[in-house]
C-alpha cells in the first residue's frame, strides 16, 4: 500500500485566545464563512492536491470535530485503502500520554505513516484559512532535491517580529530560523506547512523523542537540528491569500475578507473547492420587509429585517425592523424584532430576544455573544 | 412482518412541463429551490420509516438517476434493501404483461424478498412534507386491503381536475372513487396496499390483459377489496402542469406556505451539492425571494425563486420568476413571469415578459 505522500493534519489545538469560541470546540472545528469549519480549507486543500492519505491529530475537545469528518465523505476521503484517518492520543503497553507537541504528535504515530512507506510527509495544521496546492509544493521540493521544504509568505516588515521568519539564500535555501525576531533579517514568515522526506524525518523525530529538554515541536526543535546537521531545506514561496484565524479579531477579519471580491480564496471558485457536510435545509428565504446587502447567507435562513456586511449560517432568523451589520451569527441563531447588532460574533442556537442592542464598535475586538451573555441581559 | 416497503410508479406519469420534460421525466422536474418533485415523496417514504424505495421509470430517467444516485442522500444507500431504480428491462419470453403491469411482473423479485407485509406506492406529483406513519396505524388497525391517503380541498383548481374523487364512509372506508368534480375529497395517487393483495392482483391483471394496475385491479375490484382511506390535512398541492409549476413554485414565497412545506416537518431531503452560501453583493436587491445556495446577487430581484448558483448581475431585474440552477442573467436584463431551465444564460440588455398563466419558459442550456 505504498503512497507517495501522506499528509499529517495538526488539529488537536486549543485555540485559547478565541475564548468563547473554543470552550467547548477545538479550533478547527469552529464555525467559518457561513457554512464551513475552519479545517475545511486544509482538508479541500489536501483533495484538490490529490492527497487522500490524511491522519488528522485531535487532542482538545475534539468530539464536534470527529463528528464533522466522520468517514471524510465530503472532502472524497471516503477510501478503501487510505482516505482520513483520526489519529488521538492513546496508551499502550508502555504507557501513554497527551501529544507534548507538533513533533511528539507526529512521532507517536509514525506507524500510521510507516503503514504507506511513503517517500514524502505533508506537515500542515487546520488553523489556517487559504487555498494552496500542496502538490506543487512537493513538485517544489522535489526539484531542490531537498530535505525538508518549508512553505513561506512575504509578510510587511513591520510585522514580520511576530512570526517565525526563514533566512534564505537567493535560491530561497534556508540557513536560519529565527522565531519571533526583534530585528528580523528576512520577511518570508512560515506558514507552518511543511514537505519532508520521510526518511530523513523519521530520524530526526526518534532523536527528537529521546531529548529531555526538547519541546518536541518542529519549529523550535525539529527544523533547528536538521539545520544544525547542515540538511537541504528550501522555502517554498506562497502568493495568495492566507490567514491565521488565531485571535477574534483575526477571526472575524478573515470572515469579513470573504465579503472583499479581489482575494484569491473564493468560495464560487470552482476549480477549487472548499467542502464541508451539507445539510438539506430548505432555500433561504428573503422577504418583503428585508434588506440584505454586502453578505453572504446559507440555507434554512429566514430574513425580515436588514443584513448588511455580514455572514449568516444556516437556519438564521432575523425578525423584523433589526439590524445585523458587521456581524458573524453561527447556525441556528434568532433575532428578534427592533435588534441592533453590530460586530458581533453571535455563538450557535443563540436566541436574542427583541429589542436587544449589541454594540462591539467602542470594544477592541468584536464582541462574542453566547447564551450566557443573554440570560444576563434579561 | 408489520412494516411497509415503498414504490414509486412513474409508468403512467406523463411529461407534463413541455420545454423543462423535454430531456427529463416530471419526476425530476426542479421545485422550491433545491428540490426535483420525487424529493418530497421519496423523503416522505423515508420519514415513514421505510428502509427499501423502487422506482419503476420507463424513460427520460437519466437526470432521475443522476439525482437520486446511490440514495444516500436520503439514508438509502444500505446494504440490506435501499434504493432500486428500476428502468424496462424486459427478458421474460413469455411475458404477456402490459403497461405498468409490465414493470409489477418483471420485478417481483423486489416484493418477493422483502420482509414488508405492506407497499406504501405513490406518484411524484403530490407534494407535502410529512410521516405516513398514522395512515399506515390506520391501515393495520382496520385490517384493510388498501388504505388511500386523501386530502380535502376547499377550491376546485385546475391542477385537481385529474384526481380521483373519494366517497368515504364510517371509519374512512371507501364507498366509491369517481370523478365528481364537486366532491372536495382528493385521492393523492398514495396509497398502502397488502403485499399479498398487491401480487394476487397483479396476477389477475396480467390473466386479464389489462394494462394499469391501479385503475384494473384496485378500482375495478372494489367490491372485493376491503378499502379504506386516510386524510392528510396538512399542507400539500399537486404539480402536473407547466401552470400548476410555476404558480406553487411562487405561492411558496407565501410566508406560511413556506413555514407549513419546509419546517412543520422534518426537513424535506435533496441532492447534496456542496454549493456556498448566497453572496448578496453592495448593489443586490432582493425581496420576497428562494434562494438556493451558490447563487451571486449583485441585481434586483423580486417575488422569484432561484435555485442552486444563479448569477444575477449588476442592473438586471428578474420578477415573478422561476430561475433553475446555475443560470447566468447579464447586466440590464429585464425578466418577468418567466421560467428558465438550468444552464440558461440571457446577455445583456434584453427583456423577456410572460404572463402568470403562461409564463414564459427557456429549454436547458440555451444561450439567448
Amino acid at each position: 500500500m505504498k503512497k507517495r505522500c501522506v499528509g499529517m493534519l495538526l488539529a488537536g489545538g486549543e485555540g485559547k485566545r478565541l475564548g468563547l469560541l473554543t470552550k467547548n470546540l477545538a479550533k478547527p472545528a469552529v464555525p467559518f464563512g457561513g457554512k464551513y469549519r475552519i479545517i475545511d480549507f486544509t482538508l479541500s486543500n489536501c483533495s484538490n492536491s490529490g492527497i487522500y492519505t490524511v491522519g488528522v491529530l485531535t487532542q482538545y475537545s475534539p468530539l464536534e470535530l470527529n463528528k464533522h469528518i466522520g468517514i471524510g465523505k465530503p472532502w472524497d476521503l471516503d477510501r478503501q485503502s487510505d482516505g482520513v484517518t483520526i489519529l488521538s492520543p492513546y496508551t499502550a503497553k508502555e504507557g501513554g500520554s497527551w501529544y507534548q507537541g507538533t513533533a511528539d504528535a507526529i512521532y507517536r504515530n509514525i506507524h500510521y505513516i510507516d503503514q504507506y512507506d511513503p517517500e514524502y510527509v505533508l506537515v500542515i495544521s487546520g488553523d489556517h484559512i487559504y487555498q494552496m496546492d500542496y502538490d506543487a509544493m512537493i513538485r517544489h521540493h522535489e526539484e531542490k532535491a531537498s530535505d525538508a521544504t518549508i512553505s513561506v509568505i512575504e509578510v510587511p516588515w513591520e510585522e514580520a517580529p511576530r512570526f517565525g521568519i526563514l533566512n534564505t539564500k537567493d535560491n530561497l535555501e534556508i540557513y536560519e530560523f529565527d522565531e519571533k525576531p526583534a530585528e528580523p533579517k528576512s520577511n518570508l514568515a512560515s506558514m507552518g506547512i511543511y514537505v519532508f522526506n520521510w526518511r530523513t524525518l523519521r530520524e530526526y523525530l526518534l532523536e527528537d523523542a529521546a531529548k529531555s529538554d526538547s519541546d518536541h515541536d518542529f519549529g523550535k526543535d525539529v527544523i533547528p537540528a536538521m539545520l544544525n546537521d547542515e540538511k537541504r531545506l528550501y522555502a517554498y514561496r506562497y502568493e495568495g491569500y492566507w490567514k491565521d484565524v488565531g485571535t477574534i479579531q483575526s477571526y472575524w477579519e478573515a470572515n469579513m475578507d470573504l465579503l472583499e471580491e479581489d482575494l484569491s480564496v473564493s468560495l464560487n471558485n470552482k476549480s477549487w473547492r472548499t467542502y464541508s457536510q451539507d445539510t438539506n435545509f430548505p432555500p433561504q428565504f428573503i422577504d418583503s420587509a428585508a434588506e440584505v446587502e454586502n453578505s453572504l447567507i446559507n440555507s434554512g435562513s429566514w430574513i425580515s429585517g436588514t443584513v448588511k456586511n455580514s455572514i449568516l449560517f444556516e437556519c438564521i432568523h432575523v425578525g423584523r425592523s433589526s439590524h445585523v451589520n458587521e456581524s458573524i451569527l453561527h447556525p441556528h441563531v434568532k433575532v428578534g424584532s427592533g435588534c441592533e447588532i453590530t460586530r458581533a460574533i453571535i455563538m450557535e442556537n443563540v436566541v436574542i430576544p427583541d429589542g436587544t442592542v449589541i454594540d462591539g464598535t467602542t470594544e477592541p475586538e468584536p464582541v462574542v455573544i453566547d447564551s450566557a451573555y443573554i440570560a444576563q441581559l434579561t | 412482518m408489520n412494516t411497509m416497503m415503498g414504490l414509486i410508479n412513474l409508468e403512467h406519469e406523463h411529461d407534463f412541463l413541455e420545454e423543462l420534460t423535454y430531456f427529463r421525466c416530471g419526476a425530476a422536474a426542479p421545485f422550491a429551490g433545491r428540490y426535483r418533485l420525487i424529493d418530497f415523496t421519496l423523503s416522505n417514504m423515508v420519514k415513514s420509516g421505510i428502509e427499501e424505495v423502487a422506482v419503476f421509470t420507463n424513460h427520460k430517467y437519466r437526470s432521475l438517476m443522476d439525482h437520486v444516485g446511490t440514495g444516500a442522500d436520503w439514508e438509502l444507500a444500505r446494504r440490506h434493501g435501499g434504493l432500486f431504480i428500476l428502468p424496462p428491462d424486459w427478458n421474460d419470453p413469455t411475458d404477456i404483461s402490459r403497461g405498468d403491469l409490465r414493470h409489477f411482473h418483471n420485478n417481483r423479485d423486489y416484493f418477493h424478498r422483502s420482509k414488508a407485509d405492506h407497499v406504501l406506492i405513490s406518484g411524484s406529483q403530490f407534494i407535502a412534507n410529512t410521516s405516513l406513519d398514522e395512515a399506515f396505524s390506520h391501515h393495520l388497525h382496520t385490517d384493510a386491503d388498501v388504505t388511500l391517503i386523501t386530502v380535502e380541498v376547499d377550491e376546485q383548481l385546475p391542477e385537481h381536475m385529474s384526481q380521483l374523487r373519494v366517497e368515504k364512509g364510517e371509519d374512512g372506508k371507501v364507498l366509491a372513487l369517481t370523478n365528481d368534480q364537486t366532491n372536495g375529497t382528493l385521492f393523492t395517487n398514495v396509497y398502502i396496499i397488502k403485499k399479498e393483495v398487491l401480487l394476487r392482483l397483479v396476477d389477475q391483471c396480467i390473466a386479464f390483459h389489462k394494462d394499469h394496475f391501479f385503475f384494473h385491479g384496485v378500482k375495478e375490484n372494489m367490491d372485493d377489496l376491503h378499502m379504506t382511506s386516510w386524510n392528510y390535512d396538512g399542507f400539500s398541492l399537486f404539480v402536473n402542469s407547466v401552470e400548476s409549476f410555476y404558480r406553487h413554485n411562487i405561492n411558496l414565497l407565501d410566508p406560511d406556505a413556506y413555514q407549513r412545506l419546509f419546517f412543520d416537518n422534518e426537513y424535506v431531503r435533496t441532492k447534496i451539492s456542496n454549493e456556498p452560501p448566497v453572496k448578496y453583493r453592495t448593489t443586490a436587491d432582493v425581496k420576497d425571494t428562494l434562494l438556493a445556495n451558490g447563487c451571486v446577487i449583485d441585481g434586483s430581484v423580486e417575488n422569484s425563486v432561484l435555485f442552486r448558483g444563479v448569477k444575477v448581475k449588476k442592473g438586471a431585474v428578474v420578477k415573478n420568476s422561476i430561475i433553475m440552477q446555475r443560470c447566468t442573467i447579464e447586466d440590464g436584463v429585464h425578466l418577468e413571469n418567466v421560467v428558465l431551465d438550468k444552464d440558461v444564460s440571457i446577455s445583456g440588455g434584453q427583456t423577456f415578459i410572460g404572463s402568470s398563466e403562461k409564463p414564459f419558459v427557456v429549454a436547458k442550456r440555451k444561450t439567448i
